[in-house]
């Protein structure tokens, strides 16, 4: 424990010295937050320098081992360093499909070539990423992709299309599922990994109706796809046609993710500041405000109860899909209620006070997280017949 | 503290759950002594035997011969009352009552908790004054009198009350009926001269009382904690209800669902099982998930009030109106999912929802919590 104490007052005194004021708030839009990759371009100066102190300590990806680019640091240290970050309100340094998706499935399927070579980059902030998972047609049933890898010996060529690719305008490297044999519905699918710059990869933005573009219909015409980028380095993760099982361990993360468990924020209750921002709001919306804020409590309690189970493996494998369900479902309402409650300043699409638009963007927005990582209703299903074993399809 | 049980609550739990499903089940109590139309409600055969397994002195300081545990281990046993629709007073008794009693005189507590302990007593709690509650307000009036006090007043609502050995009264001793300081907590016996009682069976075959005080003689040492000064008394003993009954909701929730799970698996329509329609399934899978996050945020505020933490009180609410909504849930869900059989006494889904209505309104319904919880907020 005195060790702890010990780390935190480490951690608070370099936190103090690297964090710059700019920062400590969250992100003003999504041109403000630093991604990484091949052609990334700072806003500032500060983010750089934040970037910069936070690479060069591990603190991209704090609890990776140091070999791999981490710093090594223990759950309880890391959960220290998560709390003295959010103390000062610090910004995550570095934003990345990598960190959050293709990283947990090198640690966990990744042969040590792959993990020295990749895990580093990532942590690095070198290459960006992005995830092909989804194709038209296929939705929240993943398991029926059409992108087809043919085996020639050393390399496969990749036809095929993905959709709702995030980002995949301004990423580098793709991993991808590729379907690598007809005849097996599950066990035929490979997990590669391979440069956005091949030969036969073009990518178009899909305008929202945010406005933004954050995803992309992505093509792959006679794509070359090498099976291996070195000694020890395969150009896939896990076993060639196992992809499936490594797709899945990602699912849960995303899930996991986009249920804002970790995130207290997500949970909080918003009717305070709501209120006072609307120079009091009528009774009506108060009382929905009032059971909103009961309910995000709530859920606030069961994320922390999520976490404290998934730590010591009491979790049920499937409790991430109602993570995922009931936090989607409960942030979406909460910018129901923030439009509500911002009256006619919660339009404004374009202007100076309203951050471009923030509001109206980001409530629209959320409709996507009922959607992407599996729907609500996927998420459902698999409650009633993995939780609650109900019979039947 | 993680929110999941230690390994000794675990056991506590498997203890309790055996126990209720054993000797507390509807056929063997709720059903029994409704249908031979009780005048108590419930079994004082049970509560003796709770009390041998220790549940009844679980808040109970070891000091005064109990366990000296904490409201986890007091939701554990009340989640599994609720889970069976057990008649007991086990929250007004040893719950809300032991709360109360925790600041009383050593004469007071020498006097009351060792046939609380022997489940030889049972205690009621009287706060509420009308159809809802509101225990801003108390007008029960209590004067000085010679060395002690007179109470006047009526109270509402006073679940157990005619079957209670003393119950724990809310009373005014200075001051306007919505102030907060100026109230005092009574231990009243059930044998003080001008106690009247009109008992009446409610819709989940339970008995309360409206009470009379017509101007009820009591020693001071009947006065639990200060002259004045019971507020803060009071609404620790209103947390510990609060809580008590969200554990105990959590608990008919989860019973009226796997009531209703397990019919989704066995009943046939159209050829097909019914839990096979996706329809049902995500209504039987929503309902899952808000269980489960009415049951954290129950541990969340169990956990805050054994650390007397000053959110305890906010966490309090957001478990009871938590509770109380997803309860409703389940019932209705489970009446509907049932047709036409869930319409039937014979049937036990029904239970369930009069239960549930009955424990809604118990300690304050999600309405009075959410609006606690937006004005404890600031907003």
């Amino acid at each position: 424990m005195a060790d702890l104490d010990q780390f935190r007052s480490e951690t608070r005194a370099w936190l103090e010295a690297n964090c710059p004021p700019e920062m400590r708030k969250p992100a003003e839009g999504e041109d403000d937050v630093y991604w990484g990759g091949r052609n990334a371009t700072f806003k500032n100066d500060a983010q750089r320098a934040w970037f910069e102190a936070c690479r060069d300590k591990g603190y991209t990806v704090p609890a990776w081992p140091r070999e791999y680019g981490g710093a090594g640091l223990s759950p309880a240290e890391a959960k220290v360093l998560r709390e003295e970050m959010a103390r000062i309100g610090a910004r995550p340094p570095l934003s990345s499909f990598g960190i959050w998706m293709l990283g947990p499935a090198l640690l966990h399927f990744g042969t040590e070539g792959q993990k020295r070579h990749f895990l580093n980059q990532i942590a690095r902030g070198e290459i960006r990423w992005c995830q092909g998972y989804s194709e038209p047609g296929s939705g929240s049933d993943l398991v029926s992709l059409q992108t087809f890898g043919e085996d020639k010996g050393d390399h496969w060529i990749v036809n095929g299309q993905k959709i709702w690719t995030s980002y995949a305008d301004k990423a580098d490297w793709i991993f991808c599922l590729v379907r690598t044999d007809k005849a097996n519905k599950y066990q035929g699918i490979t997990f590669m990994l391979y440069d956005m710059d091949t030969a036969g990869v073009s990518t178009k933005p899909i305008k929202l109706i945010s406005g933004n573009s954050p995803f992309c219909e992505t093509f792959f015409d006679d794509v070359k796809v090498p099976k291996s980028y070195g000694e020890d380095i395969p150009a896939y993760v896990g076993e060639i046609n196992r992809g499936w099982d490594v797709a899945k361990y990602l699912l849960g993360h995303e899930r996991e993710m986009i249920s804002g468990a970790d995130s207290s924020e997500r949970g909080a209750g918003i009717g305070a500041t709501l209120s006072r921002q609307a120079g009091g709001v009528d009774p009506v919306l108060r009382a929905e405000l009032a059971m909103f804020d009961v309910d995000a409590l709530a859920f606030s309690a069961m994320g922390e109860k999520f976490l404290d189970e998934v730590k010591v493996g009491k979790a049920h494998p499937a409790q991430p899909n109602m993570m995922k369900y009931a936090g989607t479902e409960l942030n979406k309402r909460r910018h129901e209620l923030m439009m509500a409650a911002g009256g006619s300043t919660a339009l404004e699409w374009d202007s100076a006070e309203t951050r471009g638009g923030a509001a109206p963007r980001n409530w629209l927005r959320t409709k996507a997280n009922s959607i992407e990582g599996g729907t609500s209703e996927v998420m459902l299903g698999v409650i009633a017949k993995r939780i609650l074993e109900l019979p039947g399809a | 503290m993680p929110l999941y049980h230690t390994d000794d609550q675990a056991m506590l739990a498997e203890t309790a759950q055996q126990f209720m499903a054993e000797e507390g089940a509807i056929a063997k109590q709720l059903r029994h002594w409704r249908d031979r139309d009780c005048k108590d409600g419930f079994g004082h055969g049970l509560w003796k035997q709770m009390a041998e397994m220790g549940f009844t002195g679980l808040l109970v300081p070891e000091t005064d011969g109990g366990l000296g545990m904490g409201h986890v281990e007091a939701g554990i046993v009340l989640e599994e009352i609720g889970r069976n629709l057990t008649p007991s007073p086990f929250l007004t008794s040893s719950v809300m009552a032991a709360t109360a009693l925790a600041v009383a005189s050593d004469e007071a507590r020498g006097r009351w908790l060792p046939g609380l302990v022997a489940g030889e007593s049972v205690f009621a709690v009287a706060i509420d004054e009308g159809p809802k509650h509101r225990p801003e307000t108390i007008a029960t009036r209590a004067e000085r009198s010679g060395n002690g006090f007179r109470l006047s007043g009526t109270k509402d609502f006073v679940v157990y009350g005619a079957s209670a050995d003393m119950i724990v009264v809310a009373a005014r001793t200075s001051g306007a009926d919505d102030d907060a300081d100026g109230v005092t907590l009574f231990a009243v016996p059930k044998d003080a001269a001008g106690l009247g009682h009109n008992s009446v069976r409610l819709v989940d075959s339970s008995m309360a009382s409206h009470l009379t005080l017509d101007g009820v003689e009591l020693d001071g040492d009947a006065v639990i904690g200060e002259v004045d000064g019971g507020r803060d008394v009071l609404n620790r003993v209103l947390d510990a209800g609060r809580v008590g009954a969200a554990a105990e909701g959590v608990g008919v929730a989860r019973g009226a669902m796997d009531l209703t799970v397990d019919y989704l698996k066995q009943r046939k329509q159209f050829g097909r099982l019914i839990g096979e329609f996706q329809a049902l399934q995500h209504r039987a899978a929503h309902l899952y998930s808000e269980i489960e996050i009415a049951r954290a945020a129950t541990t969340k505020a169990q956990q805050l009030l054994d650390a007397d933490a000053p959110s305890a009180s906010l966490m309090a609410s957001v478990a009871k109106a938590k509770a109380s909504r997803t309860a409703g849930l389940a019932v209705r869900e489970g009446v509907q999912m049932h047709g036409g059989i869930g319409m039937t006494d014979e049937y036990d889904i029904g239970l369930y929802m009069k239960r549930d209505r009955a424990l809604a309104e118990f300690m304050g319904d999600a309405f009075y919590h959410a609006d606690r919880v937006a004005r404890l907020s600031g907003y």
